[in-house]
């Protein structure tokens, strides 16, 4: 059964539309990479996954369950299950590293004071700063924080991750810290959508690459194939103007 | 005639400044939890609550404080409720007051980027856990120099609360002026008074505002 379902999803803003039926299937352990021009409705898609968007049309469930705007209880179990890494990191400034990672798990699960830190040491080891726990996120570089902001997502153990661009804010040479933490995370199994421009990356990791163009899925396919023989003239567009 | 010495005055001006102090305070208190709970109405509410809270402001932020004390104090006895320039005034003052801070307070929370509040929904906290762990504790840094600068305005304020008969510094003020006939010598009195009470509060803001800003 797939984790995330997408049905004739439909966004508008005001006149504009912005998705015009988008329909995906995720399933458990996939890597799906969605790529295309700025404007072409991929960070929106990925923001009605977990809700920071709502949508018009269509319908989008999580492990089973339909995403219901308006039911407070359910969006807040949906959240549970997908996390979501932002480009700009978005670390709270006033709480410790610690105390970013730990923070969600003692309101939500009631995870207690030694559980919590336990938990938050064992994830902050896992993307490698073990030894900031007790930093704050102005004192980290922008791959650090970056890696701070997947150990807090991670802390709520969430079956489906979401990344929108979580490079494009990061200095080149912070760029590799953070997709080998991704990638990671993909090899033990994680299910990611991600938005992104790093093409190699997608190559490298993706199991799936989405295409999208104009708020439709315009190509889908397995890296190879979407990179090695594209089908339509604006994916080959979009893949030449890359190189150049 | 009665002669009056410098301390005569003095004292009874001192006398007449707690009432100052009190009514600063009613006001201040008052005002900051009836602010708060505008600031919370105004977040979480609907198009509705958040039309309401913005009339309030432009009600309270429109129009002189002396009218609203007139009103309060004629007001309230043409519903046949017996009034006090006191319960009068503290009313008034309070809301003024909450009218100021919510929309003082309303800024520092609209200064915190939107991803503050997009990480915190992702991480599955609902408003009020957003609220109270995310956004207040950082808008709190912002928002206390200008709060402690707006409670000056507040003291200051409530000199106004000497027209419908409420005896604080400026009456009292007055009232010994009627006595003793030294008009200056009393007004300086009293304007020293205010400014032993405002400006160690308005160094106060200044003092915070540079410590706050170091650190971020």
């Amino acid at each position: 059964m797939p984790v995330v379902e997408i049905r004739g999803l439909r966004k508008r803003f005001g006149s504009n539309e912005v998705l015009k039926g988008i329909d995906l299937d995720v399933e458990p352990g996939e890597v799906i990479a969605i790529i295309g021009k700025s404007g072409s409705g991929k960070s929106t898609l990925l923001r009605c996954i977990n809700g920071l968007e709502t949508f018009d049309e269509g319908s989008l469930t999580v492990d089973g369950k339909p995403l219901l705007h308006d039911d407070r209880a359910a969006m807040r179990a949906l959240r549970q299950r997908v996390g979501m890494i932002f480009q700009s990191f978005n670390l709270f400034p006033h709480l410790t590293v610690g105390g970013n990672v730990m923070l969600a798990p003692e309101l939500v699960k009631k995870r207690g004071q030694p559980a919590g830190a336990q938990q938050a040491r064992l994830l902050l080891a896992r993307v490698g700063l073990a030894e900031k726990f007790d930093a704050w996120p102005d004192q980290l570089s922008g791959g650090q924080q970056q890696r701070v902001a997947i150990a807090r997502s991670l802390a709520m153990e969430p079956a489906v991750m979401l990344c929108d661009e979580i490079t494009s804010a990061l200095d080149p040479e912070l760029v590799g810290e953070v997709l080998r933490v991704v990638e990671g995370l993909a090899k033990d199994g994680m299910t990611l959508l991600m938005v992104t421009h790093e093409m190699n990356f997608a190559r490298k990791v993706a199991s799936r690459v989405v295409f999208m163009h104009a708020g439709k899925i315009h190509e889908m396919a397995p890296p190879d194939e979407l990179f090695g023989a594209p089908k339509t003239p604006e994916l080959r567009q979009f893949l030449s103007a890359l190189h150049n | 005639m009665v002669d009056f010495t410098l301390w005569d005055i003095v004292r009874n001006l001192l006398l007449a400044a707690r009432w100052t102090v009190v009514l600063s305070l009613i006001a201040f208190v008052g005002g900051g939890l009836v602010g708060a709970a505008l600031l919370v109405l105004r977040l979480w509410g609907g198009r509705r609550s958040h039309a309401f809270v913005a009339g309030y402001v432009q009600l309270f932020q429109g129009t002189p404080l002396l009218m609203q004390l007139f009103l309060a104090y004629f007001g309230i006895a043409l519903f046949g409720i017996q009034t006090s320039p006191w319960f009068a005034a503290a009313l008034a003052l309070t809301l003024y007051t909450s009218a100021f801070l919510t929309e003082i307070w309303r800024g520092c929370v609209a200064s915190i980027p939107r991803g503050q509040w997009e990480a915190a929904v992702s991480l599955a906290l609902d408003f009020l856990e957003q609220l109270r762990y995310v956004i207040l504790p950082q808008a709190t840094r912002i928002a206390v120099p200008p709060t402690v600068g707006f409670l000056v305005q507040v003291i200051k304020g409530t000199a106004l609360a000497s027209v419908i008969g409420f005896v604080e510094l400026t009456k009292a003020g007055t009232m010994i002026t009627n006595a003793t006939f030294r008009p200056f010598t009393v007004y300086a009195c009293v304007a020293l008074m205010y400014f032993v009470l405002c400006f160690p509060i308005s160094a106060w803001a200044r003092s915070l505002e540079r410590k706050l800003h170091a650190r971020r």
